[in-house]
């Protein structure tokens, strides 16, 4: 899973019928130190999550794992709100 | 599967009620020479594992498996700790 700050929201009105009412959300991987680090992505959320905040992210097929994500076609879902990282070293 | 080092927690309250209860860990995945190879990434831990510890992790909807029935969303789990590994 990756760590990721939220940047921005998606408005997508013509789109598969299985995303309707699936909130999307523009978001930056990092680093466990906060530090932003690789592509931009569009993920679904399922834990209302907001702009600004630290979320994790769940791709590939286990995006489909995600609450409510059954046979949806996604392949990045945010599942978690982090409140702290811990890094040592 | 892939050989890491685990070097930190993380922490989330709000989050997938099937993830509730599970262990995340951030891991540095690691070359055979012990090198760090690549970006860290967060994993859920299925053995017990700790911060400093080597492990090795699976990837992809598998790293759920071992808590079937439950199938936590997840795209990463730590599956074993490495006593020892010696290359050629």
């Amino acid at each position: 899973m990756l760590l990721a700050r939220v940047v921005g929201t998606v408005v997508a009105t013509r789109k598969d019928p299985r995303l309707v009412s699936n909130k999307l959300l523009i978001a930056r991987p990092t680093d466990p130190r906060g530090k932003a680090d690789g592509a931009y992505l569009v993920a679904v959320d399922t834990v209302d999550a907001g702009v600004g905040e630290t979320v994790l992210i769940v791709s590939g097929s286990s995006a489909r794992m995600a609450a409510g994500m059954k046979d949806c076609p996604v392949d990045a879902a945010i599942v978690g709100i982090v409140d702290t990282v811990e890094v040592s070293d | 599967m892939h050989l890491a080092r685990v070097i930190g927690t993380v922490v989330s309250t709000r989050k997938d009620a099937a993830l509730s209860g599970l262990k995340l860990l951030v891991v540095q995945p690691l070359a055979p020479d012990g090198q760090d190879a690549g970006r860290p990434l967060v994993a859920i831990d299925a053995v017990g594992a700790g911060t400093g510890e080597r492990v090795f992790y699976v990837r992809g909807r598998e790293a759920s498996f071992p808590f079937l029935p439950v199938e936590p969303p997840t795209d990463a789990g730590i599956v074993g700790i490495v006593d020892h590994w010696t290359v050629e």
